[in-house]
């Protein structure tokens, strides 16, 4: 390139980056001070010579109406010595560099993965965790259990044709008990649909859980919605919603509003690796980030998206290295280790809650059932790799060995939990089954706050109907 | 009076019935009062409400007015002039007052005071937390304002266009519509989805759909389109107090409309018509811009020796069938101005509904006069030939009184 192009260059950027600068704009980009203390967030002020305004953008704007005198003025002013300059552009100053260099498309190394127990549950040596009580050991692993359990039962009872549909969550027993066993009932759970485990932490009787698998007339939900599609307000578990990754946003305006009402709260929401192919991802990370939102975004890697495996969904380093792009703080955890995401969930909702930010949580796992029970994920990953993460990798055995090494469990304990958990629900199962359905009139309600003339009129028309053609209306349906 | 319930669709009270035909064969001078059912709840909220007397008074006044039809214009009530975007803004102001939990968001509402001026001032007086900008991502902060409606707040989200809330549709389908009824009634929606629709001058395809269209559908959604200053206001603040999810369809050509409405507190109630011209011979059933292209047509026809009652239908989900129903009964003729395509529109769905309900008070087809079949395009010419156009309006009129 001609000697005299580098000059005017050069020459042309200090001239630009002179017009940008001046002395009350050497100033450093001020972290936000913690936004339980005010509140509106902390907006940098701006120099009176700046046309007024509140945003930084503003000095930007500014700069094509500058004149050249103060340009060729202080040209030298403050900057760093020789050809390399520095640009004041909003976001902060910006050097320049004469190499042209492109950032690589991924690292050498992979972003490494936080855990604390090794594959034959003892605690890595010099590994740093959030301790937990031998009450609190012992009821996060009966609950996994207790998950396995349930899923194994109702995944039977769908292949029985006594419910239509079912999806488990084998594999992910550690995310799902260990992450809610670190969160407080008032924070705000949006799960994807394989979050069941985090519910049943909360309270949710396995009787509930089967009343709204059977759709029956005690469900939450008035029997309108699929199976595993659960949701409770009194415990802070947001109906799941099929659509994949619409959750996400639910999550930061549901901070938005603990932000606003200055609560010791947060959301967490959760999604698979699938999920965050979704505009929504990008969008709810994004928004959080700047909102400065008190949100946890919990990311089940497990493998497969139904039978995408994430080498098809994204080239990027799994998850986890998106939240450096949105200027959002992440971490990778071994999510088969129950302690592992105890320890970083427990961590980011203390960072979310006091420093106000969101957290981006990566948990590495592996979908060890099929993606529900319309699936057979024979059909498209091999069975030995299945059996693999079934047994060797499983977290509720690794977590077991840890328990048991601590003479907290016994082996005699193990059984009679299994036996009576799995007693528990087929009564529930029982119960729930011989339950009635939710009568007709929930069929119009709930639309709307109140039920308005159309659907008064349509309910009345089905109502008539039924009464003249009885015998082609089910029986057990209450009119 | 049944209206002081916290029920928003309130189709069952008898008495609301009766007022409400009462006050539709009112001339238009008549008082807005009359036409705002809802004055008894607005009595409820005491800040910016003048008290004279108390609530009950104030209950008893409304009342009173409705049932006789004493016009509030001679009341001596305060009026105070407006452009139909200050009325918007007033409203929004009004509620965000009274309730700390309303807030506004939307791409460049909060220090660019919105794209048509509806939010300006609002980030200074109540804060960048209750007038927030948003990135770019029309799904997700529609859906943002999901999640907050599903934790307490009463957002009002704004489409800078109401075009771009087509990329909202999955949210506003699948979430705002049914998260209320899938959850068994647990967690509500209170949103209020509003912008600019409609077709402007030379803004375009993209700018210029009608969603009305495309959401009317949904089930758990309110439609609603305001066509002057007083009803801006009025639906507005209805909307926002409406435990349902309330889409408010604005026209881009309506915003500076010039009006005076009153200084007093008033809400228009969201399920009901408006009667804009009584009359005997044909039934017009109207709403947001065309409602002045078939007033404008109107003047033809009465000087040609036609006597059309027109109705700004106001409430596009679900329809007043009671007040139309009423005017058909009387007229036995009707012809649907609307913006919205041939196929699949306001109208389409409303000739379906009257059809259902009144045929056998048709003495002749209803006639419906809609946009044509086809982008909008942007030549002038070829725009204002995708639109219904008052020549058109008066040519229907005549056909449908043969």
């Amino acid at each position: 390139m001609a000697p005299w192009l580098v000059r005017t260059s050069s020459q042309l950027a200090r001239r630009a980056a002179s017009r940008l600068l001046s002395p009350s704009q050497h100033r450093r980009h001020r972290a936000p001070a913690p936004w339980i203390l005010c509140s509106v967030p902390p907006v940098p002020r701006t120099s009176p010579a700046a046309g007024g305004g509140l945003r930084e953008f503003c000095s930007v704007r500014g700069f094509t109406g500058e004149s050249s005198a103060a340009a060729a003025a202080t040209a030298e002013d403050g900057l760093a010595g020789g050809d390399l300059q520095e640009l004041d552009f909003p976001g902060g100053k910006v050097s320049f560099v004469a190499e042209m260099n492109f950032l690589p498309e991924s690292q050498r190394e992979r972003i490494n993965c936080y855990r604390v127990l090794d594959d034959d549950g003892r605690t890595v040596s010099g590994s740093k965790f959030q301790e937990v009580s031998k009450d609190m050991a012992l009821k996060m692993y009966s609950e996994m259990v207790t998950l396995q359990i349930m899923d194994t039962i109702f995944y039977e009872a769908q292949r029985q044709g006594r419910i239509s549909f079912y999806l488990t969550s084998h594999g992910e027993e550690a995310i799902n008990i260990a992450s809610a066993a670190a969160l407080s009932m008032d924070d705000i759970v949006l799960p994807q649909y394989r979050e069941p485990g985090v519910l049943l932490w909360r309270g949710f009787t396995l009787q509930e859980f089967a009343n709204q698998c059977f759709g029956n007339s005690l469900d939450y939900g008035k029997g309108r919605q699929m199976p595993i599609h659960y949701g409770s307000n009194r415990l802070n578990y947001f109906t799941v919603s099929s659509p994949i990754a619409t959750q996400l946003p639910h999550a930061v305006g549901a901070a938005y509003s603990l932000k606003m009402d200055k609560k010791e709260a947060c959301a967490i929401t959760y999604f698979g690796d699938g999920g965050t192919s979704e505009g929504d991802f990008h969008a709810a990370l994004n928004f959080a980030a700047v909102m400065e939102a008190p949100v946890i975004f919990f990311c089940r890697n497990n493998g497969w998206a139904i039978s995408t495996p994430t080498a098809e969904q994204f080239r990027s380093d799994g998850a986890v290295v998106r939240g450096l792009a949105y200027g959002m703080r992440s971490i990778r955890v071994d999510g088969n280790d129950a302690l592992a995401v105890y320890s970083a969930v427990h961590t980011a909702r203390e960072m979310a809650i006091t420093e106000g930010r969101p957290i981006l949580v990566e948990a590495l796992t592996y979908r060890v059932g099929h993606h529900s029970t319309s699936d057979d994920s024979t059909k498209y990953r091999p069975v030995d790799e299945i059996e693999h993460w079934r047994t060797a990798r499983d977290p509720i055995s690794r977590y077991r060995k840890w328990v048991q090494g601590n003479g907290w469990w016994s082996d005699s304990d193990e059984s009679e939990l299994r036996n009576s958990v799995r007693h528990e629900l087929l009564q529930a199962i029982q119960v729930a089954e011989r339950m009635p359905k939710p009568p007709l009139t929930e069929l119009f309600t709930d639309v709307y706050d109140e039920i308005p003339s159309n659907l008064r009129e349509q309910e009345r028309l089905l109502r008539d109907a039924i009464k003249k053609h009885p015998a082609d209306y089910p029986a057990d349906v209450h009119v | 009076m049944a209206a002081a319930s916290s029920s928003s669709l309130h189709a069952t009270a008898a008495a609301l019935h009766g007022v409400g035909a009462a006050a539709s064969s009112k001339p238009r001078a008549a008082a807005p009062g009359a036409r705002s059912v809802r004055v008894a709840a607005a009595a409820r909220r005491s800040g910016s409400v003048r008290a004279r007397g108390g609530m009950v008074a104030r209950a008893a006044v409304a009342v009173t007015c409705l049932v006789f039809c004493i016009p509030f214009f001679f009341c001596g009530r305060l009026l105070h002039e407006v452009l139909l975007f200050e009325a918007l803004r007033e409203a929004l102001i009004e509620e965000m007052k009274a309730d700390p939990t309303v807030y506004v968001f939307g791409e460049d509402v909060g220090h660019y005071g919105g794209s048509y001026k509806v939010t300006k001032g609002l980030a200074e007086m109540f804060g960048d937390l209750r007038v927030l900008d948003t990135p770019i991502a029309e799904n997700s902060f529609t859906g943002m304002g999901v999640g907050a409606a599903m934790k307490g707040l009463r957002p009002i989200i704004e489409g800078m266009n109401m075009g771009f809330l087509l990329l909202a549709y999955n949210q506003i389908s699948n979430n705002c519509g049914m998260l209320h009824y899938t959850s068994g009634g647990q967690f509500k929606i209170p949103v209020v989805i509003r912008g600019p629709g409609g077709v402007g001058r030379q803004l375009g395809a993209e700018h210029s759909q009608r969603l009305e269209s495309y959401f009317q559908s949904i089930p758990g959604l309110q439609m609603v389109a305001c066509s002057t200053p007083y009803n801006a206001k009025g639906l507005m603040k209805a909307a926002i107090r409406s435990e349902n999810p309330v889409v408010l369809f604005e026209h881009v050509l309506l915003y500076n409309l010039k009006e005076k409405i009153p200084d007093e507190e008033y809400i228009c109630c969201l399920e009901d018509v408006e009667m804009v011209r009584p009359g005997e011979h044909v039934t017009i059933l109207t709403y947001s811009r065309m409602r002045y292209h078939v007033m404008q047509a109107a003047k033809t026809q009465v000087n040609k020796g036609y006597d059309p009652e027109v109705i700004d239908i106001r409430s596009l989900k679900p329809f007043d069938l009671h007040t139309i129903g009423n005017s058909i009964k009387k007229t036995n003729r009707v012809l649907i101005v609307e913006e919205c395509m041939r196929t699949g529109g306001i109208g389409a769905s409303l000739r379906a509904a009257i059809i259902d309900n009144f045929w056998d008070y048709l003495d002749a087809p209803i006639m419906c006069l809609s946009s044509q079949d086809v982008p909008t395009p942007y030549a002038a010419p070829l725009e204002d030939a995708t639109v219904v156009q008052p020549a058109q309006i008066v040519a229907a009129v005549e056909q449908i009184c043969q």
